[in-house]
């Protein structure tokens, strides 16, 4: 070992740190602080002649001129491995409990804990022999994490073929014993451990092919799953003003959605959003696995008042747990919350360099940024030929709910699936606020075409007719456009809305979307007989009130099915034919 | 080993430079002028170019003046005895008590470990039944009232103070009329409420620097009574100064402006502040009420839009009330259900009623035709806003629902309310059916 490189600082401003050096430095690279016995973490994001530019993932106060800046020769990177799911971690994957436990209330600057337990063993179970021919991701055995195994994987960072030389047997194992040993062409021989390293800022690509998104991701929300439908390994944006409900939306996709894996990255947002998510989620059970949500549940949590750094860092080592998790097979979905707060703060830095400014001040690589990072989602066939996909689903906080702002403008251009919340919606307390005239998605939904547009129709014509209506009154609408109008209102009211606080209506199954669905459709084509308006607003109105409590019956409950005989024979009072 | 440095050879604006080694990053320093001594904290270091932010401004300061760093970044002194006491953004008295100098905290210190913190569940009861009702303050909340100049926020914020049950009170006053000030102190002086209060307050007459300033100091001070397990009440009045100040500064240190003029970090200097709100897991809690004037009434201003974004709802005064439909209490799930079982019975029925009312209102003013039921809505809304939403109005959360159950039976029957049956049997006024009955 040489002695570590080292530079001294020349230029504190905020949060960034200019360092000069005289040995060879890497962009990207993590460094050290040597602040008294503090050692302050961290990276190297512009270098001019001897000069390097550091972003520091701690606060600055008491730092001097001189001091000594240790070079560390790697890429900020995340330990992966078993002992991930139902924890907290900070945007640097310090775990927060274990910060608590030793440092109390605060956090304090400097201090740096390993993210798995060193000492916690696994029961590991090999599915290799000695002689076997491996490459990178290729799964060498398995130890238990809660609910799934979780797979030992060859080094995603070596490259080639190797030749397992000796692997252990059946038994318990801590992250840091080898429990296996490979070599390559050239006989150099590598240990494998439960653990792995990996530079957050790039994608692990140990996969054979990757595909098209197509198969949908269930998340249980009807405007979402029917309308605007996301896929497994696609991309998605929440975009709304604030109180406009982005977070409930997430914490409640968090809660239903059919994936494996949740990964959340609450990214510069309110501390208690997160507190709730961390004290709730071990108290619901899972219904498709009967556990603690928390145990298939990865926090990466970066509040407002943390450093501004790290919380650029947190949406990357979210993406790259997600994408580890997806090495083993699973379908893993990463919510972000909020990408804008990840794109002010590489405006801050952006600004401490002093760099020319783009639109808001937002820095020029502000899109390929956004782009690359939503591009790490997608659905892979692995080498052994499972399928794992990362979704990504991100918020964004347009300032002033304004959708023009460049950080809405650049994500539009890189996801498959928008839903736009709207601060009319929120107001007038319709749940999920998502606007169906605004949102689209490029996804394949499980409800049939046809139907489907026929409720996109229904929503613009009854839009319009509200608009017409709000110039000439009630009275200068026509019956059949009243009835259109009325149409619109019904299906908005009984099947996009969704009422989080009931415990049926809150999560509907695909199966059910698709009847339901279908059901209104058919109630969306008849034509029925009213003789004046009056007539008709009050049948829609006890329709919907009869819809209410179907919603709210379990799905093929006695009281579905006898609900659902009550709205037939309502329906054939007033309906011309069938 | 304090030396003194005397080659300060930039001035601009309220920042000053001057050459100086082994400084420290936010590190505090006497500026010695002939008229007086000024305190002054590092906000950049580049080389042996030391910038400094003088609290009392740059006005006067020579080329040949002295600067002496201290060593230690800027403190306050925390305590029992700041009870009582009233002083200014850098921490001086501003009654005539002595100076103080025990038991010193830095201001600004780290973020709360999240996993330290609780989920709020505790309300905070302030007599003004919009607050109580319809928007529960929640200890441990962070609220701003948004509201545009002219607006009685201070005297909203002085009424909360004064009737909030809560163990301390912490007023930070930024860029506030001189009679704003004396208001505040009077009232609280009247209401006996100065003993468990202390104030620091910066005048629009004060340098800018010590604008910014208020904020951590409020909340520092704030921070260390939570810790001894005191729940703190603190109020803020006006961060739209602090943010305006906060651009002043950064304009001064030529940072890239990001929207309308002010810095790119706003909502992270904001947030710092804000998210000092918190409930600890073992010790006591921090509410922070704080007022955002709105310029322009235009919520889309950086600053309420920023503001928006990191408290936890807001209260939307306008016209002299609590609007209830700008305004929005996020953590009010978490509480209005413990109270009494007809809490959010009466909050969703009134509102829901009292939109109606503002439809109707709007139906009168195009003209068209009332009807009985129109009737019915014209005189719960005036009821309503009379007896309700005026902050004249003073009564505990139970007095409160049942008056309103009283201005539901004064203006429509049981049915008519879409109430439960099993709620209005049990809530619904006795007078009612002596009306109807007992002729």
């Amino acid at each position: 070992m040489t002695a570590p490189r080292k530079g001294r600082i020349t230029k504190i401003s905020g949060n960034m740190v200019t360092v000069s050096f005289d040995s060879p430095v890497m962009q990207n690279e993590v460094a050290y602080i040597l602040h008294s016995s503090e050692r302050l973490k961290s990276e190297i994001i512009r270098v001019r002649g001897n000069l390097a530019e550091m972003q520091v993932y701690e606060a600055t106060g008491g730092l001097k001129i001189g001091e000594e800046v240790e070079f560390t020769g790697e890429l900020l990177s995340v330990e992966l491995g078993p002992g991930m799911l139902g924890q907290i971690f900070d945007g640097l994957q310090n775990p927060l409990p274990e910060i608590a436990r030793q440092c109390g209330f605060f956090l304090k600057r400097g201090v740096y804990i390993t993210a798995l337990s060193e000492t916690q063993v696994w029961d590991f179970t090999p599915l290799v022999k000695p002689g076997d021919r491996v490459r990178a991701g290729d799964k060498i055995g398995f130890v238990v994490e809660k609910i799934f195994k979780h797979y030992c994987m060859v080094p995603f960072s070596l490259r080639g073929n190797f030749e397992v030389v000796s692997i252990e047997n059946a038994g318990k194992f801590t992250i840091r014993e080898a429990v296996a040993q490979i070599k390559d062409s050239n006989k150099k021989i590598y240990p494998v451990y439960l653990s792995q390293n990996w530079p957050v800022k790039i994608p692990i690509q140990a996969y054979a092919e990757r595909f098209k998104p197509g198969e949908p991701l269930v998340t249980k929300m009807r405007l979402i799953d029917s309308l605007f439908p996301v896929a497994r390994g696609g991309t998605y944006c929440i975009p709304g003003p604030f109180g406009a409900g982005k977070t409930v939306l997430q914490q409640l996709t968090s809660r239903h959605a059919e994936v494996d894996v949740v990964v959340i990255a609450a990214c510069g947002e309110r501390a208690g959003e997160v507190v709730e998510t961390l004290k709730i989620f071990p108290t619901i059970l899972d219904p498709r696995t009967n556990r603690p949500l928390s145990d298939r549940t990865v926090i990466i949590c970066n509040t407002s008042s943390m450093p501004v750094a790290a919380r650029e860092s947190s949406v990357y080592t979210a993406v790259t747990i997600a994408e580890y998790y997806r090495q083993m097979g699973l379908h893993v979905l990463l919510l972000a919350d909020s990408t804008s707060r990840w794109a002010q703060a590489m405006r801050e830095m952006s600004g401490r360099l002093e760099e020319i400014p783009g639109e808001e001040a937002f820095p020029a690589y502000l899109e390929s940024r956004i782009a690359s990072f939503y591009e790490r989602a997608g659905v892979v066939r692995l080498y052994d030929g499972s399928i794992g996909s990362v979704t990504i689903g991100g918020a964004v906080s347009p300032a002033g709910g304004n959708f023009e702002e460049p950080v809405t403008q650049a994500t539009l251009k890189v996801v498959g699936a928008f839903h736009g919340l709207s601060r009319s919606r929120s107001d007038a307390r319709r749940y999920p606020a998502i606007d169906p005239l605004i949102s689209w998605s490029k996804y394949q939904s499980f409800i049939d075409e046809k139907q489907k547009e026929r409720g996109h129709g229904i929503l613009r014509k009854g839009f319009d007719v509200a608009q017409m209506m709000k110039v000439v009154g009630e009275e200068g609408t026509s019956l059949s456009d009243y009835v259109d109008y009325l149409k619109a209102e019904f299906f908005d009211f009984v099947y996009l809305q969704q009422n989080a606080f009931d415990a049926v209506d809150e999560a509907t199954p695909k199966e059910r979307q698709i009847y339901v669905f279908d059901f209104i459709y058919r109630i969306l084509e008849s034509e029925f007989n009213f003789s004046d308006k009056d007539m008709a607003l009050h049948y829609f109105q006890q329709l919907r009130q009869l819809f209410k409590g179907w919603n709210s019956a379990p799905w093929r409950s006695e009281e579905f099915e006898k609900t659902e005989k009550e709205i037939r024979v309502f329906l054939l009072e007033r309906s011309k034919k069938g | 080993m304090q030396k003194l440095y005397t080659n300060i050879n930039q001035i601009v604006g309220d920042v000053i430079t001057v050459e100086a080694e082994n400084v420290g990053n936010t590190e505090l320093a006497q500026v010695i002028t002939k008229r007086g001594t000024s305190l002054a904290q590092v906000i950049r270091l580049d080389g042996k170019k030391v910038f400094l932010q003088v609290f009392t401004g740059s006005r006067g300061i020579s080329t040949g003046d002295k600067v002496r760093f201290l060593g230690h970044p800027m403190r306050i002194t925390t305590g029992t005895m700041l009870l009582g006491r009233i002083f200014n953004g850098s921490g001086m008295p501003l009654d005539n008590g002595p100076e103080l100098s025990e038991n010193l905290v830095d201001i600004g210190g780290p973020p709360v470990n999240p996993v330290k913190r609780i989920i709020p569940n505790k309300m905070i009861r302030t007599g003004i039944p919009m607050i109580d009702i319809f928007n529960s303050l929640v200890e441990s909340q962070k609220l701003p009232i948004f509201s545009i100049a002219g607006e009685p926020y201070n005297e909203l914020l002085a009424r909360i103070a004064t009737q909030a049950e809560i163990d301390i009170i912490i007023l930070g006053g930024m860029g506030l009329k001189y009679d704003d000030y004396l208001f505040f102190r009077d009232t609280l002086e009247e209401h006996g409420a100065l003993s468990h209060s202390i104030v620091f307050m910066h005048t629009a007459a004060d340098p800018v620097v010590e604008c910014l300033l208020v904020p951590d100091i409020s909340l520092a001070v704030a921070e260390n009574f939570a810790l001894e397990g005191k729940r703190v009440l603190v109020l803020l009045t006006d961060m739209s100064n602090f943010c305006d100040a906060l651009k002043e500064i950064a304009i001064t240190m030529q940072q890239v402006p990001s929207n309308r003029g002010y810095p790119g970090d706003l909502y992270s200097q904001l947030a710092a502040r804000y998210e000092k709100a918190v409930d600890f897991d073992t010790a006591g809690s921090i509410t922070i009420l704080a007022v955002t004037t709105m310029p322009g009434d235009d919520v889309t201003h950086p600053i309420p839009d920023n503001t928006g974004y990191i408290t936890e709802g807001q209260f939307y005064l306008k016209n002299g009330v609590i609007e209830p439909f700008g305004s929005l209490s996020r953590l009010k799930q978490q509480v209005n259900s413990k109270t009494r079982d007809d809490h959010r019975t009466i909050m969703d029925t009134m509102i829901q009623l009292f939109a109606d009312y503002r439809e109707t209102l709007e139906k009168q003013a195009m003209g068209f035709q009332m009807s009985a039921w129109d009737m019915k809505l014209l005189t719960y809304g005036k009821l309503f806003e009379d007896k309700m939403m005026s902050l004249k109005v003073n009564i505990p959360l139970e007095k409160a629902l049942d008056l309103g159950w009283e201005i539901l039976h004064d203006c429509f029957s049981p049915e008519e309310t879409g109430i439960k049956k099993s709620m209005t049997d049990k809530y619904w006024p006795e007078k009612y059916e002596n009306k109807i009955y007992s002729r």
